[in-house]
């Protein structure tokens, strides 16, 4: 593990809000989006954020819950993992 | 964006739809300053030894999961053979340390514990017997515990009393949890060429050229891989082969980053990454199904061996590629009780016992989670067991044989274990007897390395 910055994904169908509503508990818990991309494919809303978690005093599994929790809540399902998964799997 | 999005997708689709998972993380551990000639002061030592130094790796484990939201599916222990640990002791037996290591993994909250192991290729001692002939009652004993007996290899031939006596290790083991279809031969593995490093159950143990402690790494990905070539459009076996192999990079460079995260917070030496495709009973994920991809009707027909090969090889160049700590078994394995596409090829005739053994000469390991009928004589499953070590003897590879001969089981009928273990359809057995030929006991000898052909 290199850096705290973790890759969030809402995966899901679209409706009004999704944006504004996943944000707003990255901000709670002092989270900053990098990065952010988004796109409808075959239909489905497919949300990808770079984000950058605190140094100090970060609960990742806190985080994690807060994100399920509301992902739930507005039917998607978003997922918090740290970067290096996806940089290990495809760059050397 | 600083990282593809579609590299992103892809890595998420991996794990959501084709099953990619860090199949086990598995701690080997040295036993080998427990020894003591009491029975008793040994189990304490393997106790405390186990449960001190495994007392993180699942909660460690569970941190790295979530972390890299990456499946991890079991934590697993693996202890130096306990036939050298437990060889000063002066009982009859060593049931009680196998009753010690199920304690132990149980206090540690792991899903396997491997080394109740023998190593006796060329010979065995006093210590290795009674090791041996406690298995049955190991087994049948514990729940976590699992076995293996080295009985071959290249450079010392094929010990034929050794295999002669698995036979009827087997059919005891098999009689003792007939009351479960003969679980305890799932938890019991006959090794040529036997790797001291490998993660996988039921064959690991932590050889005696390790450290004190390592941890070694399990990835599995059949799903993704079948995926794979399906997504190809009519591609030749060239361009199967080039996916192959850049599927098993990416799938390694995920068991690597696993593997050295939790070696680092465990501060334990990383020991290797076995890029096994290790199929589970969930449809899709299963090397039956790679190979039907790649345009076989039905697994066992004729080209299997070949495609099977193609396999094995892509997978080792594209792993050997992502890490430089490949080691273990690595390549595919083929149990058939927990690969769906397996059991089907079996049920509907397109499998026999005699066409894997053929691919087990270009595979991993060997004739895996095979159940026989109930009464196959003990003679058989030796000759079975002679037979695949052949294959890995000439062949300078691991092989191994784990079989089932199911308790008042017949052609026709099917055994049940759940979770990983799968189920299995019964496979027929020759009717014609080996016994003269596996009584005759000895050794056959190392083969000659030189005029291959």
């Amino acid at each position: 593990m290199t850096s705290s910055r973790f890759i969030i994904t809402v995966i899901g169908s679209d409706r009004v809000g999704i944006v504004a509503r996943v944000t707003t508990v990255m901000a709670s818990f002092n989270v900053n989006i990098v990065d952010i991309s988004q796109t409808i494919m075959q239909g489905i809303f497919t949300m990808i954020m770079l984000a950058e978690a605190p140094q100090e005093n970060f609960d990742l599994a806190a985080f994690q819950k807060s994100m399920d929790t509301e992902g739930k809540s507005l039917g998607v399902e978003i997922k918090v993992q740290h970067e290096d998964a996806f940089r290990f799997m495809h760059r050397i | 964006m600083l990282i593809n999005p579609n590299e992103i997708l892809e890595t998420i689709r991996m794990v959501r739809m084709e099953h990619l998972d860090i199949r086990t993380v598995t701690m080997g551990i040295s036993l080998r300053d427990c020894c003591h000639p009491d029975i008793e002061v040994l189990n304490e030592n393997i106790y405390e030894k186990i449960t001190f130094r495994a007392k993180e790796l699942v909660r460690t484990t569970n941190e790295i999961q979530s972390l890299y939201g990456i499946p991890i599916i079991n934590r697993r222990i693996s202890v130096t053979p306990i036939a050298i640990v437990a060889e000063s002791c002066k009982t009859p037996d060593f049931v009680s340390v196998a009753k010690t290591m199920d304690e132990a993994a149980k206090e540690s909250g792991v899903d396997f514990i491997g080394g109740f192991s023998a190593l006796v290729h060329k010979g065995t001692t006093s210590g290795d017997l009674k090791l041996i002939n406690s298995i049955p009652e190991a087994l049948a004993g514990t729940e976590k515990v699992c076995s293996s007996v080295n009985v071959a290899t290249t450079r010392a031939g094929i010990n034929m009393d050794a295999v002669g006596m698995m036979g009827n290790i087997i059919k005891r083991t098999a009689e003792l949890t007939a009351d479960r279809d003969g679980i305890g031969c799932a938890k019991l593995v006959v090794f040529a060429n036997a790797p001291e490093d490998n993660p996988f159950m039921a064959g690991a143990f932590h050889g005696i050229g390790e450290p004190e402690f390592v941890i070694n790494v399990g990835v599995s990905g059949p799903g993704v891989v079948n995926a794979a070539i399906r997504e190809l459009e009519n591609p030749d076996l060239t361009e199967i082969s080039e996916t192959i192999k850049k599927t098993a990079f990416k799938i390694t460079r995920m068991g690597e980053m696993v593997g050295r995260e939790v070696s680092r917070r465990l501060g334990v030496e990383f020991g290797i990454l076995d890029l096994s495709l290790a199929p589970t009973p969930a449809i899709g994920d299963s090397v039956a199904a790679i190979l039907e991809a790649m345009g076989l009707e039905r697994c066992g027909t004729h080209g299997t061996t070949a495609a099977l090969a193609l396999l094995n090889d892509a997978v080792k160049k594209g792993g050997a590629m992502a890490s430089s700590c490949v080691g273990g078994l690595s390549g595919a394995f083929i149990p058939v009780s927990e690969d769906a596409g397996m059991i089907e090829a079996v049920k509907v005739g397109a499998l026999t016992l005699e066409k894997l053994e053929a691919m087990t000469s270009v595979c991993s390991v060997g004739l895996d989670m095979i159940a026989v009928p109930g009464d196959t004589p003990a003679s058989t499953l030796s000759a079975i067991i002679a037979d695949e070590m052949a294959i890995g003897v000439i062949n300078r590879k691991t092989t191994a044989v784990r079989i089932i001969p199911a308790p008042g089981k017949v052609v026709g009928d099917s055994v049940e274990f759940g979770g990983l273990l799968g189920s299995a359809p019964i496979m027929p057995v020759s009717n014609f007897s080996s016994e003269v030929f596996v009584k005759r006991g000895g050794r056959i000898p190392a083969p000659i390395q030189s005029l291959t052909n």
